[in-house]
Order: structure tokens, then sequence, then C-alpha cells
């Protein structure tokens, strides 16, 4: 689905990733995972073409280039999740929603809407659709951004951190939301430390410190037995010393 | 003063309204192009745009609606003194709401033109839906300023012969030999219109302190 060959990016003169290589099959999961600044948004950044890199890049059976055309085809097929939401404030909750789908894909205002007020119920935005984003709690906010992002049915999600800008009490809305999204068949790369989400999730975690990959492993390999000093003393700071993750682990939706 | 002499101001005053929304509503529409040149990914378009606001801010009004009055005259154009002028007050209206335009833009989070790209959104629809409006709104107090200004600034057409509200004043004055009255009435007028054109600006810049993110 998703193929990074010897991917690499400056910054100017400072180098942010150095030679990432991944694949990602369709339908899988992956948590990448790391310290601040080791390149993480930077690294799914360029997979959706918002920062530039040098490598190849292939999602689907398309290969990342500078003209808009293959940018165009890979970001159809691409949803992207950011830590501040990034909602439209200008627009109602429905207006975001329908918004790209009625441009790129010139759906009808009433399929679009009908579309998005699908999408709203699936991430449990009941009522909200014509509020404006201001107006909902941050959890709110970021489930409707994951509805935003699903209106144009895409075949992977990319998640920044999608949950550390929220309330502690608002964290588990949104997670239940991505497993739900992840038990779906979604195929899904978040960066995120919410170690209970990848333990339940994830298929493979990746562990990235100064641009690079350091160790990649399924959960119960990585937490249990991480190979590399650096992913030791990360987890040993992220995680509690009993080992168990700090956030409560997440129910599923029902 | 009789009735006369009001009626002779207020035809100043109409040209005053006049060239100034004309010179506003060509400066917008050309403003919003050098705006959106200004924060396009192109250097040239950047450097050129750039250039242009620096000439019309780095330079006085009254010099640039010379130029432009003398500089069609000398380039065989025999305008209307009410056309060259027009053309004058909106190179420079251009020029600033350009600015203004460029700063709003710039101050819209970065976040929103990356979310309506990862949206697979093309540049028009990024603009025109997602970052325009935002700007605008965020331009609004600004623009509003700019106008206010523009008003008062085309007293200085006078000084190309173009008979609006102050040298209507003046031409009174010198036949009627009454100076502080005249302009008293005059600057009353220029007062009457900007005065709640700046309060409106003003109680705007509140509202949208008040609704900042
Ligand atoms: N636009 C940018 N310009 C310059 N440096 C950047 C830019 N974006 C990120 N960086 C640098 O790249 C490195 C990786 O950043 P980032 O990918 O945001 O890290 P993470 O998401 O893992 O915290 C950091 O050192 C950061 O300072
Ligand atoms: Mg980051």
């Amino acid at each position: 689905m998703i193929v990074l060959e010897h991917v690499q990016k400056h910054f100017g003169a400072f180098q942010a990733l150095f030679d990432i290589n991944l694949s990602v099959r369709a339908g899988e999961k992956i948590v990448l995972c790391g310290p601040s600044g080791s390149g993480k948004s930077t690294l799914i950044r360029c997979i959706n073409y918002l920062e530039q890199s040098e490598g190849r890049i292939i999602v689907g059976n398309v290969e990342l280039s500078a003209g808009s055309k293959a940018v165009n085809a890979v970001r159809s097929d691409i949803g992207m999740v950011f830590q501040q939401f990034n909602l439209f404030p200008h627009l109602t909750v429905l207006q975001n929603c329908t918004l790209a789908p009625r441009r790129t894909r010139r759906l009808s205002k009433a399929d679009a809407e009908a579309k998005a007020r699908e999408l709203l119920a699936r991430v449990k935005i009941f009522d909200q659709a014509d509020k404006y984003p201001a107006q909902l709690s941050g959890g709110q906010q970021q489930r409707v951004a994951i509805a935003r992002a699903l209106c144009l049915e895409p075949k992977v999600m990319l998640f920044d951190e999608p949950t550390s800008a929220l309330d502690p009490e608002m964290v588990k809305e949104v997670l239940d939301t991505m497993v739900s999204l992840a038990e779906d068949g979604m195929t899904m790369i978040c960066v995120t430390h919410e170690m209970g989400f990848a333990r339940r999730i994830a298929d493979r975690v990746i562990f990235m410190a100064q641009g690079r990959i350091v160790e990649e492993g399924p959960p119960a390999e990585f937490f249990g037995n991480p190979k590399h000093e650096r992913t030791r003393k990360f987890l040993g700071e992220i995680l509690p010393s009993s080992g168990t993750p700090i956030v409560p682990p997440t129910t599923p939706l029902k | 003063m009789g009735t006369g002499e009001y009626l002779f101001l207020f035809r100043g005053l109409q040209w005053t309204l006049a060239l100034s929304a004309v010179a506003f509503a060509c400066g917008a529409l050309s403003g919003l192009p050098i705006a959106l040149a200004r924060t396009s990914p192109w250097p040239v378009l950047q450097r050129l745009t750039a250039g242009y606001i620096a000439l019309f801010q780095g330079t006085p009004l009254l010099m640039q609606l010379f130029v432009t009055y003398y500089g069609l005259a000398l380039l065989g154009l025999s305008l209307d003194a009410w056309v060259a002028v027009a053309i004058g007050f909106t190179l420079h209206a251009s020029a600033y709401l350009g600015e203004i335009w460029r700063g709003a833009i710039e101050a819209v989070p970065s976040g929103q033109s990356e979310a309506a790209k990862a949206l697979n959104l093309g540049y028009a629809s990024r603009m025109v839906d997602v970052v325009l409006p935002q700007a605008l709104r965020i331009s609004l107090p600004a623009t509003i300023g700019f106008l206010v200004q523009l008003i008062k600034g085309t007293s200085l057409a006078a000084f190309v012969g173009f008979t609006e509200l102050a040298r209507s004043g003046s031409q009174l004055s010198n036949q009627i030999f009454k100076p502080l009255l005249v302009f008293g009435i005059v600057g009353a007028l220029y007062f009457a219109i900007c005065w709640p054109l700046s309060l409106y600006g003003a109680r705007l810049e509140r509202r949208l302190a008040g609704t900042a993110r």
C-alpha cells in the first residue's frame, strides 16, 4: 500500500530524516513513536507531500513526484488528522465535511451532505452538524476532523498525535473512534504515545530517534523485549515502572 | 453662506466620495491579486509585488499623483483630470490594500492550508474557500482604517486641479473671504464621513479580538 525507499528530508542544512525504509501493507496499522523532534511528523507529512523529500515514496500504485497529477492521486487516497484538528473555523461542521467532496469529487450538495451525516454519526457527532467548530469540545472537534477526512473515502489514514492537544477526559473518545476505524480494516499510520492504544491495535510499532527508524516490531515484542538501549530508555520515560500504560485501556465502540 | 454656496461644497463632496469609491473599488480589485502574488510560492512574483508595494509605501502620495498625472500626459494619453487622478489613487490603494491583505493571509494559521492540501483541495479552492474568508475577517479593521486614510487623502487631488471637497472649499473661501467658516464646514463634512467609519472599524476590531481563537 505504502512503500518508502531511502527517504531523506533536509530543512536547509538540517537533516530531519535519514534513509527511511518502510513498507506498509493494506489494512496494516502502524504506530510511530519516539521523542519529540525525532522526525515523526516530518515522516508522515512526506507521505502526502506536505513536505517534499528525497528518495522514493509509492502510495497504492502511484509514485510521488513533483507533478500535481501524482500529488493529487496520492492525496486523494490519504486522509490526515492533525494534532491541532485544523477544522475550518468559518465553516459549520457539515460544511467542513462537504467542502472537499464537493470540490474534488464534484459531488452534489445533497449527496455530499448525506455522506457527511453518515460519517458524523459514525464518529458519534449527533445533532451538531450545523454548529461551528468553536462551539464543540476538543474531543468532538477531533472526531469531526476524522469524519471530514473519511468523507473522501481514503485508503490510508495518517494521524499526527491526534490526542496530544486534548484534555485527558477527551482522549478516550477519540481513541475509541480510531479503534473502531482500525477494526473496520483501515490502513493506518498513527503517531501517538498512547501505548495502550498501540498494544491494542498496532500490527507494528516503530520507534524513531534523531531522524532514523531505530527499532520496529509487533507490540508484544516491542514492549516486552525492546532490543535497543534508546528504545528501553524511551519506554521507561513514557510508561510507569510497572510497564502498564498511563492511559486507561480503550473499550470497544458499541 | 447661502444655499448656492452649500450646493457648491456638496458638489465637491460628491467628487470626493466618487473618487474614494472608485479608488477603493479598483484598488481592491487589483490589490487582491497583488496580495496573492506576494504570498505565492513563486519568488519572481513575490519580488515584483514586494517592489511595487515598497515603491508606493516609500514615496509621498502627492508625488505619486504628480507622476501619474503628468506621466500619463507625457505618454501621450490625454486623459480627463478625473481619470488621471482616479488612476493615481487606484495604484496607491492597490499597493496598500495588497500589503494589508498579504499580512492577513499570512496571519491565517498555516494548519489551515495544510488541512486543505491534505483534503486534496487545489490552490484556487484553498484560497477561495479556506484562506481568504478568514483573511478578510482578520483584515477588516485595517482595511477600513485605510479607507478612512484614502478618503482624507483624496484632498491631495486638489493639487493637480481636481475639484473635490477640499478644493471646492478653497475656491469658495477665496470668493466669500470667510476661510474659517468655509474650512470649518469642509472639515465637519470629512469628519461626518470618516468618524463613523473609524468607529465601525474599532468595533470590528474589538469583536475580532473577543472571538480570537
Ligand atoms: N519546517 C521546518 N523547518 C525547519 N526545521 C523543521 C521544520 N519542521 C520540522 N523541523 C525539524 O525537524 C525535526 C523533526 O521535527 P518533527 O518531525 O516535527 O518531530 P516530531 O514530530 O517527531 O516531534 C525537528 O528537529 C524540527 O525542529
Ligand atoms: Mg510532531
